[in-house]
């Protein structure tokens, strides 16, 4: 095997050795990675600002344990600029896994502001059967959650005596890690017009481009660059800081950044083998 | 009957709540609110079957030691220790501090945290050896794919080009491919929802 050829088949540990080796570097030898920020992650946040003290605004968790790197910095830094500003929150879960999530999120930010369950925030819980429970928050969030996540009637929080469904509510920003988005779009906007933000995966933000300019969603936080793009918001907002370390995907961002740029040197690599050993074998490449 | 009356249900069921949707009625709307009770209360039964699925099939694993039964055994044992510790009594269980919140952060947290991130690993072999420019299409997805991924990536005075290219790739060919998508999906929808409700689907049932 010559030399073009080692370029195009090499062992797929060396790959792996490579990869696992720039993780590490970056990790322990951090840098600074410049941000632009998109519009559509802007809206976001410049909507949020746009609240009063007191306005209530819901957020749906709906992810697992293994999205967390790219979703749980959008929940950890949405709802610190929300307990900033005293706007109130709502927050339901639609995912089997996300109750600890949430609980996670609620628990830890809550003690930060000193903000208390059923005055400041309600947590209604999990709910499995995402499109009929939105559909049914749609008509009364009391349907599908007769008492919230630690089982207080939903009647006797004061936060909730004036909240009946959708209606109530300045807008729901949908953190997914899976397919739960399409029923906030389809559901919560389609059916009860529901102002909607969402926050996805890396991979799942080219899916949902069409619902932001079809104007069906607001703004879309895509991946840990776009929770990086809204942690260097809040940050210079003063709703998050540095040294208190709450910019999480913003320190993973190099991390990702070297990942991203060793993918396509392997990629460069063998697409230049390729083309060598076509050129070796007729001469001349020629394309099929 | 034992197909009539399935079928007539769902019909019924069906065409109410396509109508209900025009009818600006009380009557029709606390009509809605109770399916929509129904339905979540349904939906909580079959959790119970796919709880009840899963042992059974485990156990019946278990029993014949087919190949790979040490894996159903780890399952059921996860299954009936969390289940266990979830309904320990004098403790608020979905709390955080709980046993069962613990073992959620600790135990279950870093397993699902550390499959996930071998994805990066996968991921990066399997774009080097797929991504070659051996057709026009080819070589159209792999520039596509590394514009993608290079806007993450700070070029200096590229990063600007490279910007409106990542921006132009998501917003116009990709948007239409996708919006074309997500109307096929629509349609296809309606299409078998109106087949379900007119009894010509039936293969819901087990059956045709």
């Amino acid at each position: 095997m010559d030399l073009y050829d080692q370029m195009m088949n090499l062992d797929r540990r060396w790959v792996y050795l490579v990869i696992g080796l720039v993780v590490t570097i970056t990790a322990i030898l951090p840098f600074k990675v410049p941000l632009y920020i998109t519009p559509e992650v802007r809206s976001v946040y410049n909507f949020i600002e746009s609240l009063e003290p007191d306005d209530v605004l819901m957020i749906g968790v709906d992810y697992a344990p293994e999205v967390m790197a790219e979703l749980h910095p959008m929940s950890y830094a949405i709802t610190r600029q929300c307990f900033s500003r005293d706007i109130k929150l709502l927050l339901c879960c639609l995912h089997q896994n996300g109750p600890g999530m949430v609980e996670q999120v609620i628990a830890q930010v809550s003690k930060e502001y000193d903000k208390v369950n059923g005055e400041d925030y309600v947590y209604l819980g999990y709910k499995p059967y995402p499109g009929i429970t939105i559909l049914a928050m749609g008509q009364n969030f009391r349907i599908p959650f007769p008492e919230d996540y630690y089982g207080t009637t939903l009647d006797s929080l004061p936060m909730m005596k004036k909240l009946t469904n959708f209606d109530d509510i300045k807008a729901i920003i949908n953190i997914s890690g899976g397919s739960g988005t399409e029923y906030w779009i389809n559901y919560a906007n389609g059916r009860y017009n529901a102002k909607l933000a969402i926050g996805v995966t890396g991979v799942m933000t080219s899916d949902y481009y069409p619902f932001l300019q079809s104007g069906q969603i607001f703004g879309l936080i895509g991946g840990m660059k776009g929770a990086a793009e809204y942690e260097d918001l809040a940050e210079k907002g003063g709703y998050i800081s540095r040294e208190k370390d709450q910019l999480w995907a913003f320190k993973s961002m190099p991390i990702q950044t070297t990942t991203h740029i060793v993918v396509i040197l392997f990629i460069v690599l063998g697409n230049v083998g390729y083309f060598m050993s076509k050129r070796k074998k007729y001469g001349k490449y020629e394309h099929p | 009957m034992r197909r009539s009356v399935p079928l007539l249900i769902v019909s019924i069921t069906g065409f109410f709540m396509l109508i209900q949707y025009f009818i600006p009625l009380e009557e029709s709307e606390w009509l809605y609110e109770r399916i929509l009770d129904w339905i979540i209360v349904i939906g909580c039964f079959a959790m119970l079957l796919g709880l009840w699925s899963l042992t059974y099939v485990s156990v019946n694993k278990v029993k014949r030691k087919v190949p790979g039964w040490g894996y159903n055994l780890v399952a059921l044992s996860g299954l009936f220790f969390m289940l266990i510790v979830g309904f320990v009594p004098g403790q608020e269980s979905l709390v955080r501090g709980s046993a069962f919140m613990h073992l959620f952060e600790y135990v279950y947290i870093p397993i699902q945290a550390s499959m996930f991130s071998l994805l990066a690993f996968y991921i990066a072999s399997a774009a080097y050896r797929a991504f070659r420019a051996r057709t026009v299409l080819a070589t159209i997805l792999l520039v596509s794919a590394v514009v993608i991924m290079l806007r993450l990536v700070p070029l200096g005075p590229l990063s600007g080009i490279n910007q409106w290219l990542a921006n132009f790739i998501l917003t116009v060919p990709n948007m239409a491919a996708k919006r074309a998508f997500w109307i096929g999906v629509g349609l296809g929808a309606t299409a078998t929802a109106l087949k379900i409700m007119l009894g010509i689907e039936r293969t819901y049932m087990g059956r045709d």
